[in-house]
């Protein structure tokens, strides 16, 4: 497998470096959030933090005004049945995307325009019969009645002290900010390729020119430095496969570090998006995958019966963890590459001084700048791990 | 956390809208942009071949020529070399020819000379025989009175001119 160790280890110093930087002013301002956890880049960190925040900032909350930096950074990375053009609330433009439900009565369809931006179940929308409220960009079906706060969903504290809505939910199939982008992104990239794939016929032999000529050493990397090395000769089977993941996720990622439409919504920073993705590699090393890899996996060759005997299941989780691994390693990236430069951004809310905008935009756009390689090396680490899972299943072993 | 959850709908869309992203591509891009790169490439590695194919052709001829040119000038060479012998025969041929020819003609000079010489002395033996007559005659004339005397001086005389 190839890295680059270089680059690599010089993003993270960049990242330890910011953590200090963050530490160093939090500790200065003696800030009641704990803002340096949120640029912690594992998965556990982040939900153990924003935990944390959220208990901490539904306190704040009832104490005074404040702003609650936590849940805006999260609304952002997570998904939404609105698509803000600019604006906020009742006083922005927004798309208003469709909501699409599977309830208990059927199929029910409206605008998300009849929640009216709300987002604590106060509005109970009535349809086909029944009532459905938002919450959390997540649509319940309401309560009869409106209990003390006006809100038609109950909550409850769940063990770990989170506030969790407790009301039955209808299977959402909405065209949600990221269905809606990401629907864009496949119609832009096979616009793009088609395009391209137009010029190759059109200049058949010829030179490439144009959006082909962009395009082609991208293709040419994906095919000389990620499938052949991984894959040997068996690779032109398996090429459309790992250069649509390459460029729908490279797309993706840029379209998401773009802070106004279309671009905006965290579509491979989203565990739906990564977890489909793998469990396309995970699917097509199993079924691609030849007598030699199944024998590696239940009956290792080479090391005595005992040891095959131990190995097999250890070699049976592997194949589930290589994809899972997949999944969380892109989508953790890219969130936490939002996530840092919303907190960075949010300096300026959290010193609530506009002297700390230039330094705060100034690290917002280099940190931004760096996002914008990890979002080119995140698509090539998914695709060659990809190409690498299944050059190991087809491998033939003489 | 609602972050590590995914949700139903969007898994759906996601599946479905990448599934056909793949068969889209797959069929509309990848597969005519990589068969028109693998054509290309093919295509790129025949002219390589073929232009070393020519290169070798053109070492090849070259190495030709060069051995036709060498030969044709050993042949010039032979050719002059020839020549040249010839052309010494041909001047030896023409030197003893000449000389032969002046030889002969010396022979023949020699020869005229030697019978003009003849008719010389044939002439001067008669001229002496007249002039002998004469003298004999003056001889005769001036001194008849001793006769021995006379012929002795006209034996020596005549001696002395058939020495001649």
């Amino acid at each position: 497998m190839y890295y680059n160790p270089v680059f690599v280890s010089r993003v993270k110093q960049v990242i330890v470096a910011f953590t200090l930087f963050l530490a160093f002013f939090v500790s200065k301002a003696q800030a009641a959030t704990p803002i340096d956890s949120v640029i912690a880049d594992t998965v556990v960190t982040v939900e153990n933090d924003a935990q944390h925040h959220e208990a901490a900032s539904h306190e704040a909350k009832k104490e005074e005004k404040g702003f609650d930096i936590t849940s805006f950074i999260f609304h952002h990375i997570s998904d939404s049945h609105y698509f803000t053009l600019f604006g906020h609330g009742e006083h922005g433009i927004h798309l208003h995307l469709p909501i699409i439900l599977w309830t208990d009565k059927g199929l029910v369809t409206f605008s998300s325009k009849e929640f009216n931006f709300n987002d604590d179940g106060t509005v109970a929308v009535e349809k086909n019969g029944q009532r459905f409220a938002m919450a959390h960009n997540k649509i319940y079906y309401a309560n009869e009645t409106a209990d003390a706060h006006g809100s038609f969903v109950s909550h409850e504290l769940n063990d770990k002290g989170d506030e969790v809505v407790t009301n039955a939910r209808p299977l959402d199939f909405s065209i949600t900010k990221n269905v809606f982008s990401m629907l864009l992104s496949i119609v832009v990239l096979v616009i793009l390729f088609t395009a391209a794939a137009r010029g190759y016929k059109k200049r058949n032999g010829k030179a490439p020119k144009g959006i082909q000529s962009f395009m082609e050493p991208i293709i040419l990397f994906v095919r000389d430095d990620i499938a052949r090395p991984n894959l040997g000769h068996k690779y032109t089977k398996f090429m459309p496969y790992l250069l649509t993941v390459f460029f729908f996720i490279w797309f993706n990622n840029m379209l998401g570090l773009v802070p106004f439409f279309p671009g905006g919504a965290n579509v491979t920073g989203n565990i739906a998006m990564t977890a489909v993705l793998a469990a396309c590699t995970y699917l097509i090393t199993t079924f691609k995958g030849n007598k030699d890899y199944w024998k590696h996996i239940f009956w290792m060759p080479g090391v005595p019966v005992p040891m095959k005997i131990f190995l097999a299941p250890l070699e049976l989780i592997g194949t589930f963890t290589k994809p899972i691994a997949l999944a969380i390693r892109l989508f953790a990236n890219i969130t936490a590459g939002h996530i840092l430069v919303m907190s960075l951004l949010c300096l300026i809310f959290i010193f609530n001084s506009i002297a700390v905008a230039p330094a705060s935009i100034f690290f917002a756009v280099f940190i931004g700048l760096i996002e914008f390689l990890v979002a080119f090396i995140q698509a090539f680490i998914f695709t060659t791990l990809s190409a690498l899972f299944i050059g190991m299943a087809v491998e033939e072993h003489h | 956390m609602d972050l590590l959850i995914p949700e139903i709908g969007l898994l759906v869309w996601n599946t479905i809208a990448f599934l056909v992203l793949v068969f889209l591509l797959g069929k509309f891009a990848w597969k005519p942009i990589m068969k028109a790169i693998h054509d290309r490439e093919q295509n790129i590695d025949d002219a390589l071949n073929k232009a070393e194919l020519a290169k070798q052709e053109m070492a090849r001829l070259t190495s030709q020529n060069e051995e036709l040119m060498k030969q044709a000038r050993e042949e010039r060479d032979l050719i002059l070399k020839e020549a040249k012998s010839l052309k010494d025969n041909i001047i030896n041929e023409a030197k003893t020819q000449a000389q032969a020819e002046g030889a002969k003609l010396i022979e023949k000079a020699r020869i005229e000379i030697e019978n003009q010489k003849k008719a010389a002395l044939a002439e001067l033996k008669g001229q002496v025989s007249s002039l002998s007559l004469d003298i004999a005659e003056r001889v005769l004339r001036n001194q008849l009175d001793d006769k021995n005397k006379q012929q002795e001086l006209v034996n020596n005389l005549l001696k002395d001119v058939e020495l001649n």
